[in-house]
């Protein structure tokens, strides 16, 4: 059924019209443009859609896009802040957290919502709550170094 | 930084580019110039095809090879700044374009550093002399006071008097060529290479501007999906294709067999191709993966002898103790994150395609063929690609989409869903290995009768020093067909998985019969002094000690030579009370020659044995004859955050080899790793991949 759904996109105000029961990926990618947020799988097992909703990280491929009317909406194009990047972004760059990279949005992502629960991991608690964010190029050790340099040059705050 | 030919519009190639010779304007002037000098089955001699020297001093470095997340986006950049004598900064690379980059057999086998490197390098030498001659033309001064660096020429007496790169070459094909081609430098004297220069890639993949091919969008773009069929070898008896009409926007497009839907939303397409029936003709199932290895050893098909020395029966009669074994592995997915993607844009009879491939060239003449224009008219250009390891040398998404295109009139981008990609995937093969080798009563092998089924001969060869072997590889591991129900391919490292997990478990198995430290009864059994240095290397980092096997400990060793790449890697592993594996720790140390990122090859062994703990703990595709079994990550399990062990690469000195790779030499040996290290902890043997807990509870019994 086609509707109405308005909610804050990356800070800006967005309203699409479209079937609310939609996933939230493809109308990211499709209809607002944001490719950033990839498809994996579809199936919530691989964690390459992961945007944050309310603070919430979420697996979009399985979102409807209903569920997020009057809700915040971050995707990675709207990690950096006026062109200067987070510091995950930084830590995942200089700590070689990347190969091919198609995995990266979602990690970077998912553990920016770990962060903010709870900015001074355990390498235990990175793990944990990265563990069904899949990489078949296998930069875990590298991810896990890079979120603890991250929280670490976040003093615990938001940098 | 670097430009990345997915990323360009036309438009944006005539500013990249300036005025040189690529001023262009429509898809028709592409596909109508003339190819430069060279294309074909092989590198071009003219430098020109490698690299281009903007007015601005920009360099721009061409090549066939494509960025997968190996990191080649910096390698190759090094190796072009290096012999050309300009900053790494300033060089910017387009992969992959069929249109704009030189002809490559594709990018796999660790093959990009050590075949397209010289042939690069040797590029930008020709180049950098060429350019002092012009500049010593330009400068009036004769060229051999003349030096280059850092995009300059100068008077070496004089440095004052000197000519930057760009006002010489100007953006334009450089037209002098060498009689004698300049030497490419010694390795000893590298300044760009041998640095862990940062990869241009990175910053655009933490942003979310890098693209992939499903990030591509074309005017009028549709999204497709082809119809497939429940099993590999089922015939299309019926199909009623009458409920897609409930879908707005949905077309239907047939021909033959081929059935598809085109929708402008791709979440929309799936939907719809979803409600197509079919009824089908299922050939007997009586293949399965319970018995397929039964089936690969009595399938006929042509021995071919890979090496042979000595004699055999020699080496029996001087045997005092002799060994059969069989080793058998499964079929193994590629499962890249990023499923098989491709958008096809056909006008006419010519096609742009933008694929997630590892093989651009060759892409072009499977899309031409399917839908009946020339292999000229097709050009193809690489996004970055999300992992390939062997499966995206096809391009059957390409081909399904060239076709959708063709038949709807619009650019069509075809995504896998991750069920497609596991259907259709070109699995590592499964295979046999057997073996027959015997001891001297020194504990030297005496003879080695080495015979492979269907995995290919890759690294089947004897590393060690026997006096008699034989190696006989049977069938193919590529393409399908023999006892496969379905299509098999290259996987990182084909054949060699199979292979090395044989062998290196073999000679472990020999070790503890011998009463012997597995590390010990290798170097008394290699002369290969270049391999014994690999392995001491391991084993000051790992902190090996002498104890014959099982010690309990649950280490192990494995030795190999992958295309030219020595690997000597040590693990340490515990088992629990689940006869379930938890690898603790890795040592790898790799002598791939001179290194020209080094922290690009410790990201590459990191992968391989992260990658690796998959095909040898968990990953084994079941399948019913041509259906496939596993089609998602919930019953097909890959590696995942804790299954991480500590990972220590250890980068071997080598600076007298040629250069070679190093995607994956690492993680072939994984297998016989694991194996020798579940032995060493419980005393228990398993022969087959992957090592589950059955498995090992099964050889503990
Ligand atoms: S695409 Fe959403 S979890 Fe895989
Ligand atoms: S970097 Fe390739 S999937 Fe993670």
């Amino acid at each position: 059924m086609e509707q109405k759904i308005q909610f804050t996109l990356n800070d800006r105000p967005v309203t699409v019209t479209t079937d609310g029961e939609r996933a939230l990926l493809w109308v990211l990618r499709t209809d607002l443009g944001l490719t950033g947020a990839k498809y994996g799988c579809g199936q919530s097992q691989c964690g390459t859609c992961t945007v944050i909703v309310n603070n919430e990280a979420i697996r979009s491929c399985n979102y409807p896009v209903k569920n997020v009317a009057g809700k915040r909406v971050l995707t990675i194009e709207g990690l950096a802040l006026n062109g200067r990047l987070h510091p995950l972004q930084k830590a995942f760059m200089e700590h070689g957290a990347v190969q091919c990279g198609f995995c990266t949005p979602g990690m970077i992502l998912n553990s920016y919502s770990l962060l903010l629960k709870n900015p001074t991991p355990s390498r235990e608690q990175v793990v944990k709550s990265m563990e069904y964010n899949l990489c078949r190029c296998g930069s875990y050790s590298r991810v896990e170094r890079a979120v603890l340099a991250a929280a670490a040059e976040m003093k615990g705050g938001e940098a | 930084m670097t430009e990345h030919a997915g990323f360009l519009t036309r438009r944006e190639f005539v500013k990249i580019l300036g005025p040189g010779l690529y001023i262009l304007v429509s898809a028709q002037d592409f596909l109508s110039g003339q190819a430069p000098k060279g294309f074909g089955r092989g590198y071009p001699e003219d430098f020109n095809a490698y690299l281009r020297i903007a007015e601005d001093g920009r360099v721009t470095c061409y090549s066939g090879k494509v960025e997968l997340g190996q990191g080649i986006t910096a390698s190759l950049a090094q190796m072009l700044a290096e012999e050309l004598e300009v900053p790494y900064e300033s060089v910017s690379m387009v992969l992959g374009d069929t249109k704009l980059c030189p002809w490559d057999p594709g990018t796999n086998g660790s093959r990009s550093i050590k075949y397209f490197g010289p042939a690069l390098r040797a590029a930008a030498a020709e180049a950098r002399e060429v350019l002092i001659q012009l500049a010593s033309e330009h400068l009036r001064v004769p060229a051999e006071r003349l030096i280059a660096e850092n995009g300059f020429v100068f008077q070496r007496d004089n440095p004052g008097n000197k000519v930057d790169y760009g006002s010489l070459a100007k953006g334009k094909t450089i037209e002098r060529h060498l009689e004698t081609k300049p030497p490419l430098k010694a390795a000893s004297a590298f300044q760009v290479c041998g640095k862990s220069l940062p990869r241009a890639d990175f910053q655009d993949k933490v942003t979310g501007k890098a693209q992939f091919a499903g990030d591509i969008r074309l005017p009028e773009m549709l999204y497709g999906k082809v119809f497939r069929p429940p099993a590999h070898g089922a015939k299309l008896k019926r199909v009623d294709v009458s409920a897609v009409k409930r879908i707005k926007g949905a077309r239907v497009l047939q021909e033959k067999d081929f059935v598809g839907v085109v929708h402008p939303l791709p979440d929309v397409a799936e939907k719809a191709i979803a409600l197509i029936k079919a009824d089908y003709e299922l050939p007997e199932a009586t293949i399965n993966d319970g018995n397929i290895h039964e089936y690969i050893i009595k399938t006929p098909a042509r021995d071919s002898v890979v090496e042979e020395k000595g004699d055999l029966k020699e080496g029996r009669s001087r045997a005092v103790v002799t060994f059969e074994e069989t080793y058998r592995t499964p079929y193994v997915a590629h499962a890249p994150t990023e499923t098989h993607t491709a958008v096809v844009h056909v006008e006419g009879d010519t096609a742009t395609a933008w694929i997630g491939t590892q093989r651009p060239f060759g892409a072009d003449a499977e899309i031409a063929r399917a839908i009946g224009i020339s292999d000229d008219r097709v050009r193809v250009i690489t996004p970055f690609v999300g992992g390939g390891f062997g499966g995206k040398s096809q391009v059957g998404q390409a081909v399904q989409a060239a076709r959708l295109s063709k038949l709807s009139g619009h650019p069509v981008q075809v995504t896998w869903s991750r069920e497609e990609e596991f259907f259709y995937d070109t699995f590592q093969p499964a295979a046999v290995v057997r073996i027959s080798s015997g001891l001297d009563k020194s504990n030297r092998i005496a003879f080695w009768d080495y015979h492979v089924f269907f995995a290919g001969d890759r690294s089947s060869q004897n590393i060690y020093d026997v006096p008699n072997v034989r190696t006989t590889s049977r069938g193919s591991g590529f393409g399908g067909g023999g006892p496969h129900p379905f299509p098999t391919g290259a996987w990182r490292g084909p054949g060699s998985n199979t292979n090395i997990f044989s062998r290196e478990s073999h000679i472990d198995i020999m070790a503890a019969k011998a009463e012997m430290d597995p590390l010990e009864f290798r170097c008394l059994n290699l002369a290969d002094q270049r391999m014994l240095r690999v392995i001491d290397a391991a084993a000051a980092r790992f902190g090996w000690k002498p104890a014959k096997g099982p010690s309990g400990q649950g280490r192990a060793m494995v030795c190999l030579d992958y295309l030219g790449t020595y690997v000597a890697a040590m693990a340490g592993i515990r088992v629990d009370k689940d006869s379930r594996i938890k690898v603790e720790r890795v040592v790898c140390a790799v002598d791939m020659g001179p290194v020209i990122n080094p922290e690009g090859a410790r990201l590459q062994i990191e992968g391989s044995v992260i990658m690796g703990l998959g095909y040898c703990l968990t990953e084994e595709m079941h399948f019913r004859g041509g259906a496939v079994q596993d089609i998602d990550f919930g019953s097909y399990s890959i590696p995942r955050f804790s299954w991480v062990p500590e990972i220590e690469p250890v980068l071997v000195e080598n600076l007298e080899s040629a250069p070679s790779g190093c995607g994956e030499p690492p993680i072939v040996g994984m297998g016989a790793l694991l194996a020798n290290a579940l032995f060493d902890a419980t005393g228990a043997r398993v022969t087959q991949l992957p090592l589950t807990p059955a498995r090992i509870r099964q050889a503990k019994a």
